[in-house]
């Protein structure tokens, strides 16, 4: 028994002048209630939240005050995937059958200026400018190519990518392609990342409708499970973000032990997905996601990426929607826009970003500070 | 010039400069900086290695968001990397007194003090930074 998913909404990620965080929130979820074929008197429960753009559960004086339990998710970066796995843990529990999880945001332009006491740091480390997610991603990646042999130009590669699937994308914010040589030779924002290597704090917003299987096969919709939906923390020895020092031995990942705990909730292995949507916060992400997911060793996307095996028609397509780097990042949101697509992909819905060969099972994994790490595997 | 240093007991400064960390009481784990407030309760304060290896690092080419950045308005790219102190812990901070171009992983860096901005009334606020050791060739 599992959960399914059996609507799906969004709001258009990029910027919406005149339009708040919860008004696309409000937006995605009457969406993803007409693709169900449900209104909101039918649900009855939801899990929702934003990392900046307010409390989820007051979008009930606009959906509707119909009296149903609606609790806020705020989790960073992992706030879909936790509301998703609260929403899908409620319906496998057997006390609802009908729900929603959403999440949206919307960010100020330019990077995010995070506070050093919410996240138990002290504030010299703000003031003295070494709180920058920019800096500890670029960080990460520097010693990773070195170690790994990871060459500047996959990382260009991967940012290609991104910006040819966003261009196929209707709800991707950065729709034109942009080629390798102009990616490679952009101004450094953060070296060795160059300013199209990066994604940017966005606006966007998300709803699915979850349903038990049972309900779902009366409304005769497509029917996607959720066969796994993961959560983690950071184990000892990690390399997270917002790290004034690091352990000498260095250990796991929360990636790391999303996947794994994952991959055996689904009793499947990484050879056995299709699709996958990885956290993608910069071009370094996705290749260092590559490997912390199981999907590859270490090194080796140096091949994967110049075979253009993880491009729409490899061998295992990432990020077919171009990701976060041509989506952007509305925190909130991010996580559910990795499962919006992949149910598109596995309804064969995706039009001309569709994976060939009917793809059926299909994996998300989304990764933030202080080092969480949200994992999903859906089949059909 | 007045000088006060951007926090209190981050750094023992002298001919060697040293950065004040923690060793946890009983796992022996070395943490930077001190833990403040209850949880310094489980750790020794130690004084860290004053040199050790670049691990990673990146430039900042963009001046960061204030707040929370305290940084002079007028804005220099600066180098900022990880270093690893001998079987203690590995710190991030500035890396000064070097060419971005000649930042190598694995090159000797050593502690220094250095004026990082000015209050309203003219005070030099100084942090702690790393920089290469001489005749290291980085």
């Amino acid at each position: 028994m599992s959960a399914c998913i059996v609507g799906i909404g969004i709001h258009p990620f990029g910027r919406t002048d005149g339009m708040t965080g919860l008004d696309m929130g409000v937006a995605a979820a009457r969406s993803a209630m007409r693709d169900a074929g449900v209104d909101w008197s039918q649900i009855q429960f939801a899990f929702g939240g934003s990392d900046a753009s307010g409390n989820a559960d007051t979008m009930v004086s606009r959906l509707g005050l119909s009296g149903i339990q609606f609790i806020n998710v705020k989790n960073g970066c992992a706030t879909g995937g936790s509301a998703l796995f609260a929403a899908a843990s409620s319906i496998d529990s057997g006390e609802y059958d009908l729900g929603l999880a959403v999440g949206f945001d919307k960010h100020p332009r330019g990077a995010f200026d995070p506070k050093p006491e919410e996240w138990g740091l002290p504030s010299w480390y703000g003031e003295t400018g070494l709180m920058l997610t920019t800096q500890f991603f670029a960080m990460k990646i520097r010693r990773y190519m070195d170690i790994h042999g990871i060459s500047v130009e996959s990382l260009g590669r991967v940012a290609e990518k991104s910006f040819a699937n966003g261009a196929l994308a209707e709800h991707a914010w950065r729709r034109e392609p942009v080629d390798l040589e102009t990616i490679l030779n952009a101004p450094m924002v953060s070296d060795p990342f160059t300013k199209f290597m990066f994604c940017s704090p966005a606006e966007g917003a998300v709803a699915l409708v979850l349903a038990s299987e049972a309900k779902a096969r009366s409304m005769g919709v497509p029917i996607i499970r959720l066969s796994a939906v993961t959560m983690r923390t950071r184990p000892p020895g990690s390399f997270e973000v917002f790290a004034p020092a690091l352990e000498i031995e260095q250990g796991g990942s929360a990636t790391r032990l999303a996947s794994a705990a994952a991959f055996e909730k689904a009793g499947i292995g990484p050879g056995d997905i299709q699709v996958a949507q990885l956290q993608d916060t910069e071009a370094g992400a996705e290749i260092m996601h590559m490997a912390e997911n199981g999907f590859c060793a270490d090194g080796d996307q140096e091949q994967w990426l110049a075979e253009g095996r993880t491009r729409i028609g490899g061998a295992l397509p990432v990020n077919t929607d171009g990701g976060c780097i041509a989506c952007g990042e509305p925190i909130g949101a991010s996580g559910l826009r990795q499962v919006y697509e992949n149910v598109v992909q596995l309804r064969g819905a995706g039009g001309r970003r569709q994976v060939p060969g009917d793809p059926k099972v299909a994996y998300s994994h989304v990764y933030g500070a202080p080092g969480v790490s949200a994992v999903t595997i859906l089949r059909r | 010039m007045a000088t006060r240093p951007v926090a209190e007991d981050l750094y023992e400064a002298g001919a060697v400069p040293r950065l004040v960390g923690g060793r946890h009481r009983t796992s022996g784990r070395h943490v930077f900086p001190f833990p403040a407030g209850q949880e310094g309760a489980d750790y020794d304060r130690v004084l860290l290695e004053p040199s050790g290896k670049l691990w990673s690092w990146t430039i900042q080419r963009f001046r960061p968001k204030s707040p929370p950045y305290t940084g002079p308005e007028a804005f220099e790219p600066y180098a900022v990397g990880y270093v690893e102190l001998p079987g203690q812990v590995i710190v991030e901070g500035r890396l000064v007194n070097v060419a971005f171009d000649a930042l190598s992983i694995g090159a000797p860096f050593r502690t220094t003090i250095v004026h990082f901005t000015e209050d309203a009334d003219g005070t030099s606020v100084l942090t702690y930074a790393f920089e290469p050791v001489e005749g290291s060739g980085a």
